[in-house]
Order: C-alpha cells, then structure tokens, then sequence
C-alpha cells in the first residue's frame, strides 16, 4: 500500500478531468464524484499512514519513482514521490480537510449552474496540492506548484462574469508567478551545483556546500515561500483572492495553497540548517507577516477579509517557527495543522453566514446572529477559541510552543509574536462580536437562516478537530514523528520557566479578548463604516497600503518602461530596419543604372573588369 | 615499290586509347544529339516533335544511368582527401569523383529542362518556342506558322549539344578542351535563347546580346589560355600545375592567365563585373531555357572554374585568393541589392543566380581540402551540394514562371503576382518554398547549401568572409521573402493573372523540384554524404 502514493494524486487527477470532459448530463451527479475522488483520496492517504504508523521511525520514507521524466545529457529527472512522515500529515490534511470542503460546497454551490466543473478544479487543486507535498524532485514539486497556481487561479476567478473576480484571479496569478521565478532559479541553481534537483540528494548535499550557495538557495526558495504563502512583500494578492466562492477561499487558507510555502521551507531544511543568513531572512519575513496580517485583521469589516488577514498572521507564525531551524520545523508543521482545522472551520462557518445574509460580506450589517444561526455560531465559536490560543483549544498548543520556541531564539522576535497573540484575541474577538453578539444591523430584505444539514456536518467535524487538534502534541508525538526529517531539536532553556511563559500568553490574550469587548460593546456598532478613524485604522483597511506600494514601486515603472520600449520599437527599432531597407532601396535604384540595356557598355564593363582584375592580382603579388 | 613503301621505316602512328566505357555517357548524349539532327532531317513533321522528346529524354535517362554505373565503378576511396577515377581520353578529360557527379547532376537538370521543353499545354498546343524563327517578328508569315502549326523541334539537338558541352566543360583536363566545351556548350544556348514564341524581339535582342557578350569573354578566355601555354608548355591542368609550383616562368606571364582564363568563367558563371549579360538574356530567353541555363549553365562553369583553379593554379592560390575574395563580395552584394529593385520575376531570378555565385564563390575561395579523420565539409563538396540546390530550386522556380500567364503569355511582372496565393495555393507555395531555400532558410536544401559554403570558407580560414556571407544572404532574404509577402499577404490586383493548368510535364517539374528542395533540407545526409565522398579532383 505504501508504494500507492501516485494513486492518491491520480484519483482526484482522473476525476477533475473527467467532470472537465463530460458533458452536460452529468451536472446531476458531478458533484458527487468529486467529493467521492476526494473522500477515496482520504481513506487511501489514511490506511498508509496507518501502515506508516505501524513501522519503525527509520523506514518510514517510501519513494517510488514512476519513470523518468526528462533525461536530457546531464540533466536527469525521475518522476519521483515520497510518502515520509511529514507528507503523509500533509496527505491527510489536504485529502481531510479538502473532503469536508467538498462537502459543504455540495450544498453551498447548490444553485450554480457551473458546479461541476468548480468541482473539477478543487479535484485538480487537491491533485496539485498532493504533487507539491509527495514530490521526491523540486521539478516535480514545481510541477505540483504550478498546477496550484493554476488552480488557485481557476478557482478564485471561477465568477469570472466579476471583473473583480477576473482582476483577482489574474492579481494572484502575476503576484505568485514572482515567487515562481524565485522557485524556478532555485531548482536552476541546485542543478548547477549538485547536478540535480532530488530533494534528498540536494538535502544531502547542501551541508556541503559553499555559504553563499546555500544562502542564495534559501533566499531564493523564501521568494518562492512568500508568494504562494502570500508572505511580505508578495502578500497582496490574497486579500483580492476573497473574490473566489468562500470554500475556495477555505481551501486556499487552510489545507492547500498558502501552507505550501511553509512546506516548502521545513522539506528543504538541510538548506535551511546550512543558512545563518537564509533562516534569519525566514524569521523576519514571518514576523512582519504575523504582524502586518494581524493588523490588517483589526481593520477590515468584510468578514472575509478579516479572516484572509488572520490567515497571512497565522502563516506568518509558521513560517517564524520555520525560521527557527530544527527547534521550529515540528511546530510550524503542528500549527500549520491545528491552523488548517480552525481555519477552514471559520471559513466554511463565513461561508455559511453570507449563505444566510445573501452573500453580504459587510459585518457591519451583521450582529446578534447567534440566536439565528446556532450551528454556525457554536462551531465558529470553537474556531475562535481555537485560533486566539485559549486552552485547552488547538490554536493554544501549537501557538504557545511557536512562541516559547521563538523566545528561545530571541527575546524581541518572542515579544512580537507575543504581541501578534493579543492582537488575533483582539481582531478575532471583534469579529465574534459583530458578526454574532452585538445588536441587529441587518438590511431590511434579509432573512437569516441556519444553512442545510450538508453544511453544518463539515462545520460540526472541523469544529471538533479545532478543540481536540491539540492531541497530537501529546507526549511530544509531532516532533518525535517528525525528527526523522527535519532533524532532531536541541530543547532552549528559557529565562523563566515554560509554564510561566504559558501563563503570560494567556493573559496577553485575555487582554486582546477584553480590550475587544470594552471598545465594541461600549457603544452600538455602526451600520456604515466610520469614515473619522485614526490613521492605523486607515492603514489597516488600506493593506497597509501594500498595493499602493507596489503600484509606485513595480506596476507604474514598468508601464513607463513599457511606453518607453514602445517608443523605442516603434522609432528606433523599427525606425533603424526601416532605414536600413529604405537605403537599400535607394542603392539598388542607384545600382541598376549601369544596367542600360546596350551591349557597348556591358562589353565596356568587362573591358574594365579585366583591367581591375589584373591589376589586383598584380598588386596582392607585389605586396 | 608499293611493298617497299609499306615496308619503309616509318614511325608507327598509334591509335589514341579512349577509354569508351568511362565516357559513355558523353557518347551517348553526342549520339542523341546526333540522331536528333538526323530525325530533324528525315522523320516527318507531324509526329517529329514528340519523336525528338522521347529521344532527349530516353537519352539523357540512359546517360544518368550510366553515370550512375560509371561513378560506382570509380576507385574507392574512403575520405574527401584523395582522388579517385582517372584521367582518360588521352589527357583531355578527368573522369573522378566531382566531374562524375557534376555529370549526374547536370544529366538531371537536363531531364527536368527537357521536360518543360516539351510542354505544349500552355500555348494551345505548342511548345514554348517560335515556330519558324526566320520569319519577322509580328509579321504575316508569323501568323501563318502559328496558324499552319509550326514547330521547331531542333531545339531538343540544340539542347543536347549544350548538355553534352556541359558535360564536357566540367571534366575538361586542358584548357583547349575547356574552351571547345565551352563554344559547345556556348553556341547552341545562343540559338535557343532566341527561340521565343513571345515577346520575341526581346528574345532576339537577349540572343544577341548573349552571343556578343560570351564571344568577347571567349576571347579573354582564349588568351589565357595562350598566356598559359606560353608559361608552362602545356595545355594540361597538371603540366601547368607543375610549372606553378616550381615557378618556372614568367611570374607576370602566369598572372595575366590566371586574370584572363578567371574573366572567361566568371563569365559564364555571371559573377560581378560579369554579371551584366545574366538579367538581360534570363528575361528574354524562353522561360524553359533560362531554366535550362541557370541550372545547367551555372553547375558546369563552376565545376570547371573549381577544377582549373584548384589543379592548374592551385599552387598560387595565394595570388589569387585575395582577388576572388573581393569579387565574391560585391557579386553578393549587387546581385542581393540590384534585386530589390527589380520588378520583372525574371530578372530578379536572374539578380538572385548572381547572388548565388558570390555564396558559392565564398565556398570556392575556402580552397579547403579537409583534413584526414575530419568530416568537415570540403570545398569542391560544399559547392557540389550548393549547386544541387541551387539547381533545383532554379529550375522549379522558372517553372512556376511559365504557368503564370495572361493573354500576352508569361506575366513577369511582379505586381501582377500579388495574391497569387490565394488564387492558386499549391503553385504559390511552391514557389514559396523556392524563394525559401534561395534564401537559406531551414528546413530547405539552400539552408544546407550555405551551411556548406560558409563551412568550408570558415574551415579555409576566412571567417571574416562568413560573416559577411551571412550577412548579404540577410540582405538577399529581403527580396526573396518580399515574394512571398506580395503572394500570400497582398490583395489580388483586378485583372490578375490566370495560372494555366500545365500538362502533366511541368506538374512533375515542380514536384521534383519541391521534393528535391524539401528532401536536401530535412534528409540532407545522402547527398552531402556523396558530395563528400567524391573525392578530390585528379591531376
């Protein structure tokens, strides 16, 4: 069963193509063979990991290699994918988590006339997603990272008749293929280097190699990381990407897509190890995210875009953890985990509250939906405790060790991520309250309502993976699991011990939570967003201005470059070949001339042909 | 007194020892030459000019038979570097390797030739050729010879006489020899250049032109070969080649032949400041025989201009070298540019045969022989395969000319060409894939032709003279792609031409000649493969 790992990614391959090419007959039951593909994917993903489970840690790396891909003189590629440990967590969030989004799509894309093929390209975002994580070759997980480029890109246009929906597919389209350029010229340099692109043998050789290569490889796959993890400075297509139908946005948040660069980074970790500067590039990128995400999260009133700057923040703390080296690895790929069941948990539950107000996404015209919609609120209520850190939820396991861990590096990174904590209690708990506490603000015409029952079943199980996701960090079982590839982790001594530190956090929180309720239950919250706010507000729901940023920065250059090369096609270029074959004209007029038609001054031609001749030859001997 | 006459101590006069099966196919082109002007007198005229056809054809089918025999019986040799075959006929002729190949290909050129000769579909009925050439041109007894159905059908012994010259011209091993070839091959293009059945002054005008034009050349040719005779003793290429290397003579005398024997077969093979003939006379000539001559005409002179200089004065190259150099320069660059300006298809197939001396003079002036246990391509190799290509493509060309028409015959003008691809596809994208391979563009035999040339110029040592080959066939792509341009992306003029339906003559022409371009681009191996392996030449 272990040599099946090409299956986990054929099925859904098979089926998402399979919906694109039938035809209309199959509306019906499109749906159901899609979330069928994916629900086989599971269960396969489930029984090797049992069997994965059942061997001793050393063997529990299975590479299978399909056939070779390209072999071109020195450049060799095998179709390879590996089911390790860390992949096999991986297959069973994607497949997981992906199979209850299914799910609630069923019901939730229930009156698109399109539902088929949106469910042909979640088939193929999964199919992707597993390329990415089984791939045993950076050209084959390139391959998986493409294709989540391109589904992603699908998905988040799939209401193509929006023109936003079109600009935001193609904003997160160009933003990811920056990351892309960095991913490509990494895979370029390995191959350079050490002559392949295996991930194990580049694993094997980077401790080897120079500072500065292993340095440019970090970087580069951090340029990679941050645009498909929607990291500082390529973080801006994600909010666009809100555009796409919420489970996509669940999708993309939660167990595909934006978890892909953290992967990228704990899969390359000999890298990593081997880059002081890299791991520090990582570290500080994750910091500012989780700062900048959180912060973005405290200003948004769309529900959706809160939730989507509460992704980049919680991203942002894997990839610090990432950053940390082998003391990181473990809890990033724990919280990456717990995140992907909060967090699709709250999306779906996002989902479920537009489902009952007609799609509004403004929580301005929400409040007191809690009576309304019972299921909704009590499973995104789990969420919620999970994501801000309250114990015993997931959120607070995994995030408590990032934190401690980070401390252990460094005090001020560990105060930032300490600060980012009371700040998600602080935007989160804002959240519940407007959307299901406050007093009522909805629109006349709306009409709340609890969603069907295909809904709420994929809310009620995520909302029981958020609390009890926790268990995995039981006697250290993730990092243990996980030791075989990410290396083992030397245990910080902290200057106070953990469980104080614990105690410090929780109170942070509190302070997030209770400052949240005394700013928005102090006054009635209004129905229309206040225009009279303080400048972080401001900058806040602006993105932190970061695509004003990159129009200055990137956009409006190139539109000038571009004018620029317009012109100069168009007079120089094309100015000079013109010139070149107006001249040749010219000349060819002025050369035919001798050309008169009268036999005389042919002959006399030749006469002085004759003469030059001789005298040439006559020369070229005398010199 | 009879007996003791006969029995008198004279010297025995011995017979010349002609090895017959070595030359056949020389005899049998003479032979058919010869029948054909015995058909021509006695075989009646209704049935005279099918008769001729079947004979040229069926002869020049023999003679490449033969050839085929003649070369395989050649001495093997493995590599490019040495000669085989042997110098026969007394010392008159070389049969080797590139004169045993210049024979099949010009045997083949011949063929197609003949093949558009013969048509008769395009003007009603008759061939291409004026039917009684004595009568005036627009004048009455024209008519009548129209209306009665006259037809020359010497022009298939002229042809003949041509070939056989031809033939002979490339494996010509003294320089009399050459020069007889040379009026041979000479004075019968002459006469069939001015054969027109239309536009017939013009015809006569290009005849005459023509005919004064070589015969002056002929002179310069005749007096350096005089000049070399003075300088070695000898009319025999090896004699004078030994004379060069052991510099016997007068060293101002030897330049002087080397000039003047140079002009005579630059002459013929239309490179700059020679050229002035070449529009002219392609324009007037019937189409059929301007193909006949741009094919057949440019193969045998350059063979013989490759074979006088590398054996005869290959000695002095480092004379002559520096000259050719320089007229291989301005030959592509007039021929390239003069072309842009041209607006008659013949003429500008005419500008682009000068452009093509000048790349296949860069191959010549290489004089690379290879090295042993290199395959790099060799001189007389490269230019073999250029003028296959060459060849073909010429000869497809023209006869995509001669199905252009309107009321007053051929429409050469260009502008009348416009469009044409969207009338008449097949015959436009033939002619396409003509223009293409002149131009050296991949996929086509010219492409492999100028890698050739420019390969073995590069391995000679001028690689500077590559440049500015690829250069002025940059320049010379302009016309040719201008071609398609006005065929396949301009609008059809109103009264456009109507493309006649030829019979099933000139539809195998083309398709050879399509076939051929296509086949020496993409499968270029064999040919090259036999360019390379014929050797040598012999001294």
């Amino acid at each position: 069963m272990l040599d099946l790992q090409w299956l986990l990614i054929a099925i859904p391959l098979a089926s998402g193509a399979l919906l694109l090419v039938w035809g209309k007959e199959s509306d019906r039951f499109g749906h159901l063979i899609g979330t069928a593909a994916s629900a086989a994917s599971f269960v396969l993903g489930a029984i090797m990991f049992a069997e994965l489970l059942g061997e001793n840690a050393e063997e529990r790396s299975h590479a299978v290699s399909l056939f070779t891909w390209i072999d071109a003189g020195r450049f060799h590629v095998e179709m390879t994918f590996v089911f390790d440990q860390l992949s096999a967590l991986f297959v069973l969030l994607i497949t997981g988590v992906g199979t209850l989004i299914h799910v609630y799509s069923i019901g939730y894309m229930a009156h698109d006339e399109r539902r088929r093929r949106f469910f042909a390209f979640l088939n193929i975002f999964i199919a992707a997603m597993l390329t990415l994580v089984l791939a045993g070759d950076y050209l084959v997980l390139f391959l998986g990272w493409e294709g989540v480029g391109l589904a992603s890109y699908l998905l988040i246009g799939f209401w193509q008749h929006k023109p936003s929906a079109a600009a935001a597919a193609k904003k997160a389209f160009v933003v990811n293929r920056v990351g892309d350029l960095g991913m490509a010229l990494a895979i370029m340099l390995m191959f350079a280097q050490f002559g392949t692109s295996a991930i194990e043998a580049v694993n094997a050789a980077a401790p080897g190699a120079t500072d500065t290569v292993t340095t440019s490889l970090g970087l580069l796959l951090l340029l990679g990381a941050c645009g498909k993890s929607a990291q500082v400075p390529l973080q801006s297509w994600l909010l666009d990407a809100m555009e796409g139908p919420t489970p996509v946005s669940a999708l993309i948040h939660a167990a595909t897509m934006v978890t892909a660069g953290v992967y990228l980074v704990v899969r390359s970790n000999a890298i990593f190890d081997a880059s002081e500067v890299a791991r520090n590039a990582v570290i500080v990128v994750g910091l500012v995210t989780l700062l900048a995400g959180a912060w973005i999260g405290c200003a948004k009133d769309d529900i959706k875009k809160a939730l989507a700057g509460s992704t980049m923040s919680q991203i942002g703390y894997m990839m610090l953890a990432a950053g940390l080296g082998p003391a990181g690895y473990a809890f990033a790929i724990f919280h990456l985990i717990t995140h992907g069941f909060f967090k699709a948990n709250m999306f779906l539950g996002a989902g479920s509250v537009m489902h009952g107000m007609d799609d509004d996404v403004d929580m301005r015209h929400y409040g007191g939906l809690r009576s309304m919609m019972p299921v909704t609120f009590a499973t995104f209520g789990l969420g919620y405790l999970a994501i801000i850190g309250v114990p015993p939820f997931a959120g607070f396991w995994s995030k408590d060790k990032i934190i401690e861990a980070a401390f252990g590096q460094n005090f001020w990174v560990g105060l930032g991520a300490l600060l980012g904590a009371g700040v998600t209690a602080f935007y989160m708990t804002r959240l519940m309250i407007m959307t299901f506490l406050s007093e009522k603000r909805w629109r006349e015409e709306v009409h709340p309502h609890e969603s069907p029952r295909v809904m709420t079943w994929p809310l009620i199980a995520l909302a029981a993976l958020s609390a009890v996701g926790g268990i995995l960090l039981l006697g250290d079982w993730v990092s243990e699991w996980l030791e075989p590839v990410v290396g083992h982790a030397e245990h910080h001594e902290l200057a106070v011990p953990a469980i104080v530190l614990t105690l410090i956090i929780t109170l942070v929180v509190a302070v997030g939570v209770v400052a949240a309720v005394v700013f928005y239950r102090r006054e009635p919250i209004a129905a229309e967003t206040p225009s009279s706010v303080s400048i972080f507000a401001r900058a806040g729901r602006h993105e932190l201005y970061g695509n004003e940023l990159n129009e200055a920065v990137v956009v409006r250059p190139t539109r000038h470059l571009t004018r620029f090369l317009v012109w100069l096609d168009g007079k120089g270029i094309d100015g000079f070949v013109t010139g070149v074959a107006d001249r040749l004209g010219d000349t060819s007029q002025f050369l035919r001339k001798p050309q008169t038609g009268l036999v005389r001054s042919y002959a006399l031609t030749m006469f002085g042909g004759v003469a030059i001749i001789i005298l040439c030859l006559l020369a070229v001997t005398l010199a | 007194m009879l007996t003791s006459f006969l029995e008198a101590d004279l010297p025995m006069i011995e017979a010349p020892e002609i090895e017959y099966a070595l030359l056949a196919p020389l005899f049998i082109v003479t032979g058919v030459a010869v029948l054909g002007v015995l058909v021509e007198a006695f075989w009646p005229r209704s049935s005279r000019f099918l008769v001729q056809t079947v004979l040229a054809v069926l002869g020049i089918v023999a003679a490449l038979v033969d050839t085929v025999v003649v070369y395989t019986d050649l001495d093997r040799v493995d590599s490019a570097l040495k000669a085989r075959g042997q110098v026969a006929g007394e010392g008159a002729l070389s049969v080797d390797g590139p004169g045993v190949v210049t024979w099949g290909l010009l045997l083949v050129f011949g063929l197609l030739s003949m093949l558009l000769f013969a048509e008769r579909r395009l003007e009603g009925g008759l061939s291409a050729f004026t039917g009684r050439a004595a009568d005036a041109p627009g004048s009455a007894s024209e008519a009548e010879a129209v209306k009665m159905r006259i037809e020359h059908s010497e022009i298939f012994p002229l042809a003949m006489f041509a070939l056989v010259g031809m033939m002979l011209f490339a494996t010509a091993n003294d320089l009399l020899t050459m020069f007889v070839a040379l009026e041979v091959l000479s004075l019968p293009l002459y006469l069939l250049c001015g054969l027109a059945r239309r536009r017939r002054l013009l015809s006569q005008e290009a005849a005459l032109k023509y005919f004064l034009l070589g015969a002056f050349s002929s002179v310069f040719f005749l007096y350096g070969i005089a000049l070399a005779y003075g300088y070695a003793g000898s009319f025999e290429l090896s004699a004078i080649d030994t004379a060069v290397t052991n510099r016997t003579g007068s060293e101002n005398m030897l330049l002087a032949a080397i000039a003047l024997i140079a002009v005579g077969l630059l002459f013929k093979i239309g490179a700059a400041p020679f050229h002035a003939w070449t529009p002219d006379v392609y324009q007037g000539a019937p189409t059929p025989v301007t193909a006949f001559m741009a094919a057949g005409t440019k193969t045998a002179a350059f063979i013989a201009l490759t074979r006088v200089f590398y054996v005869a004065f290959g000695g002095s190259q480092w004379d002559w070298r520096p000259t050719i150099v320089a007229i291989a320069i301005i030959t592509m660059f007039l021929g390239s540019v003069v072309a842009v300006s041209q607006t008659d298809v013949k003429r500008m197939l005419a500008y682009s045969s000068i452009a093509h001396a000048g790349f296949l003079l860069v191959g010549f002036v290489g004089v690379y022989a290879g090295v042993a246990g290199s395959d790099r391509v060799t001189s007389v190799s490269s230019i073999l395969f250029y003028l296959a290509a060459y060849g073909l493509a010429s000869i497809g060309a023209f006869a995509v000319v001669t199905l252009v028409r309107d009321s007053g015959g051929e429409t050469t003008h260009l502008s009348k060409w416009a469009g044409l691809g969207k009338t008449s596809p097949m015959l436009a994208g033939s002619f396409a894939i003509f223009m293409l391979s002149f131009a050296g563009i991949p996929l086509t035999g010219g492409f492999i032709g100028k890698w050739g040339v420019f390969s073995a110029a590069y391995s000679g040592g001028f690689w500077w003279l590559v440049i500015v080959g690829v250069l002025m066939s940059a320049l010379a792509a302009y016309f040719y792609v201008r071609v398609i341009v006005l065929m396949f992306f301009t609008e059809p003029v109103g009264d456009g031409p109507t493309v006649a339906v030829p019979s099933l003559l000139t539809t195998v022409v083309i398709v050879v000649a399509v076939v051929g371009t296509l086949g020496l681009g993409i499968l270029p191996g064999p040919v090259l493969d036999l360019a390379q392996h014929a050797g040598a030449f012999v001294r």
